[in-house]
């Protein structure tokens, strides 16, 4: 079929519609005029208009780190590309796939320095997966069905379309393309399956396993989280999970131990630390989740299966690498096990060694009186909600390891937080993200009272679009992660991570639109959480709580797994000279 | 499967590998490849590039770089993941194969220093490709090394400037890798 010639701004909304884009969240200015124009004239793609443009990143990642499905964002060249930034590198290091499509300034124009010029294919060559400049109207279909299936195909990242004004204008034919194959971009999805075998063969001979397991598993889909829970049943080993895996296991399972590294359970980091097995699944060997590698798990084989194989032996040595999606690995391990009707070793030690590491119970903490612990908080908000299958946004800071620890959760796509890049500021655009692309639920934005002034203005947007969306801030008026390193490293020196000035929570709430609460003692924190839960529209509490609480229990910097903190009391003020140069 | 030994990359010793890397020819390739190698802090010794199709489609970049085994395997791994790369081919992890160099030199001198140039270059086949009465321009290939030690050789009889190419290398018997 010869098809009219479009303008290129029509062709790019004829595509996204062709593949299935309900949303975008973006940003207009001059280089993108013509595509809002098109989006003007059509009603199948609905346009969120943000506050600034970091913010329509997050909230595409929200959207999609929620749904499944890639997020998109548009916004203008030069200083709404450079805005935009940020949220492509968050989106990158945790995995996120985005289309982000960027304006630029006529072809003729590239290079003059002309106004709002920048060089976004220079900029983000490094914090996107692939980036493009479409030269030609009649190539922009093409990019843009093949941008897509890069940001989703393999390893999940952002992908970056910058289209100059006159490509937007000039027409050329559209038409939808057949099924994409990539010339040379083909990640592979299935496992080989020697070497499954042999995976399972060292499971099911383990007397100390453990699975690792990580982001991969979610991206991977709700399919590989049931795998997963049909492998750790046939296993009968322990499973922990990264922060950026939190849900892929549900939080209630007795196999479960909770978050491993920096701020994880002592079980789960004592159980890395002794197993003979380490099976990672999709998750790789992040800093904050090996402590100091030379005493990072000193005794175990491991087997680490990941699509993407420049993870494989990155940081950690592996006994034996398997690449592939790990939905289609486990279920590959999870048919041989059963074939081959095997059997675990023996566990009795190990699981009996399990239970005195949890014994120690090292997430408690003690409410007592008026003075509301961070803890009890988002214990008492999980009470309330949990029934709900709330999405739970973070911002980044003690709240958000408080959350990661205190808030449980049974399924995939429920946690949303910025791990690899720590973005103060992810939150809220995050939460109004998934707001859009699960209208029916429950979404919390857990925050501190630094970082949400970070992506404040969104308020507005959530307020615009009446997404009932819920900011709860555990303000303790410290930057608290901060003054937690402060604490530990420069003998309590609280160089400038105190906030002041805060503005009043409550009325800005309300100069949004918003419902604003604010809870400052203990007898007031369910009525305040009731009362968040009951309101319709967006709720925004300024929860006080506690100012010197401290997250533990904490491996500190250059430490192993087995030098956990569990308590203030154990920290000195101080630590090695060659620990302090340690993130 | 015996577990390995537990001390962490206890074999750090530095290697140089030839990389050979096909590519779209597209605008940025080069940038997304030099970048990488400096955003991650790996070496490059000698970069060369150039179309190889009738189509100007594909590119080879040869890269000769160092460093521990570890470092060499996450280079391939991480161009390897670069959507433009088509693939990525360690030659010397390979085996055999073949490496060349070109290398223009220019040495200045009269006299007996100016006969002995000439009779070196002999000796090392390089051919003169300018001569003035004061000054040759030899144009010389082969191996790294031996392009090393000519351009060290002339140092002591009038060197004045060099041009070098970088390493292009392919792989040894008649299949195409
Ligand atoms: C954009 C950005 N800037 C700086 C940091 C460094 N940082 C990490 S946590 C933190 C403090 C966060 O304070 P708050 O939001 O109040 O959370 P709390 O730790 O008090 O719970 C800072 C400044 C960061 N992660 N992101
Ligand atoms: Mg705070």
């Amino acid at each position: 079929m010869q098809g009219r010639e479009l303008s290129g701004a029509d062709i790019i909304v004829k595509a996204l519609v062709d593949l299935g884009v309900d949303t975008i969240f973006g940003y207009p200015g001059g280089a993108v005029l013509p595509i809002y124009d098109a989006l003007f004239r059509q009603n199948k793609i609905r346009h969120i208009l943000v506050r600034h443009e970091q913010a329509a990143v997050h909230a595409a990642e929200g959207y999609a780190r929620s749904t499944g499905r890639p997020g998109v964002v548009l916004v203008t060249s030069g200083p709404g590309a450079t805005n935009a930034v940020t949220g492509i590198t968050d989106a990158l290091m945790d995995s996120i796939p985005l289309v982000v499509l960027t304006g630029q300034v006529a072809t003729h124009l590239i290079g003059s320095d002309a106004f709002q010029e920048c060089d976004t294919v220079g900029i983000t060559r490094h914090c996107s997966k692939h980036n493009y400049l479409v030269k030609e109207t009649a190539r922009l279909g093409a990019v843009i069905h093949e941008a897509f299936h890069i940001a989703t195909a393999g390893r999940p990242g952002p992908v970056v379309v910058d289209i100059p004004k006159n490509v937007q204008v000039a027409t050329a034919r559209y038409e939808k393309p057949a099924r994409i194959e990539h010339k040379t971009y083909r990640p592979r999805v299935k496992g080989d399956l020697a070497a499954i075998e042999a995976a399972v063969d060292m499971l099911a001979s383990a007397e100390r396993p453990i699975l690792y397991i990580g982001g991969g598993v979610i991206n991977s889909g709700p399919g590989a989280a049931q795998l997963l829970r049909d492998l750790a049943r046939l296993s009968h080993a322990p499973v922990t999970s990264t922060l950026m895996g939190l849900g892929a296991f549900p939080a209630s399972d007795p196999q479960f131990l909770g978050m491993l590294g920096m701020h994880g359970t002592y079980e789960a980091n004592f159980a890395m630390n002794q197993c003979d097995l380490m099976l990672c699944l999709g998750a790789r060997f992040d800093d904050r989740v090996t402590g100091r590698l030379d005493g990072f798990s000193p005794s175990s084989r491991k087997v680490h299966v990941d699509i993407d194989p420049s993870s494989f032996n990155k940081t950690v040595r592996v006994d034996l690498t398997i690449e592939g999606d790990v939905g289609h690995v486990l279920e590959d391990m999870v048919k041989l096990w059963r074939a081959r009707g095997l059997q675990p070793a023996d566990q009795q030690d190990w699981w009996s060694r399990i239970r005195g590491w949890r014994e120690k119970n090292s997430l408690a903490f003690r409410q007592e009186g008026a003075k509301i612990q961070p803890q009890h908080a988002i214990r008492r908000l999980w009470e309330a909600t949990h029934r709900r299958n709330p999405i739970i946004t973070t911002e980044v800071g003690q709240h958000q390891m408080w959350a990661a620890q205190h808030f449980d959760f049974e399924q995939p796509n429920k946690w949303l937080t910025s791990g690899g890049l720590g973005t103060m500021g992810y939150g809220l655009p995050a939460a109004i993200g998934a707001q859009l692309g699960n209208p029916g639920s429950l979404v919390i934005d857990i925050a501190g009272e630094a970082s949400i002034q970070m992506n404040i203005q969104e308020l507005a947007t959530a307020t615009q679009y009446r997404l009932p969306v819920k900011v709860f801030v555990l303000n303790n008026e410290y930057m608290g992660m901060v003054r937690q390193w402060q604490d530990l490293t420069y003998e309590g020196r609280h160089s400038q991570s105190y906030s002041d000035s805060l503005p009043d929570f409550v009325k800005l709430a309300e100069a949004y639109g918003w419902k604003g609460i604010r809870i400052e003692t203990e007898d007031q924190l369910d009525a305040g959480i009731a009362e968040m839960l009951a309101h319709d529209g967006p709720v925004f509490v300024d929860c006080l709580v506690e100012k010197h609480a401290n997250c533990f229990p904490m491996i500190p910097s250059g430490a192993t797994h087995v030098e956990m903190l569990l308590s203030p009391d154990q920290v000195s003020g101080k630590v090695a000279k060659s620990a302090e140069a340690l993130v | 499967m015996a577990p390995r030994t537990k001390s962490l990359f206890p074999e750090e010793i530095s290697e140089r590998h030839t990389l050979s890397i096909l590519v779209d020819n597209e605008a940025g390739v080069l940038g997304r490849i030099v970048g990488l190698f400096s955003a991650r802090g790996y070496n490059i010794e000698s970069l060369t590039v150039a179309d190889i199709t009738q189509d100007e489609a594909v590119s080879r970049i040869t890269i000769v770089t160092s460093g521990p085994r570890r470092v060499i395997d996450q280079i391939t791994a991480q161009l390897d993941r670069l959507v433009p790369v088509h693939s990525v081919t360690d030659l010397t992890e390979l085996g055999p194969h073949v490496e060349r160099e070109l290398a223009l030199v220019k040495v200045a001198g009269t006299g007996e220093s100016r006969a002995e140039a000439l009779r070196l270059a002999g000796i090392f086949r390089a051919r003169p490709v300018d001569t003035t009465t004061q000054s040759f321009v030899f144009e010389i290939s082969g191996s790294t090394v031996k392009v090393d030690q000519f351009i060290e050789l002339m140092r002591e009889v009038g060197l004045v400037e060099v041009a070098r190419g970088g390493v292009v290398a392919l792989s040894r018997g008649a299949e195409a890798r």
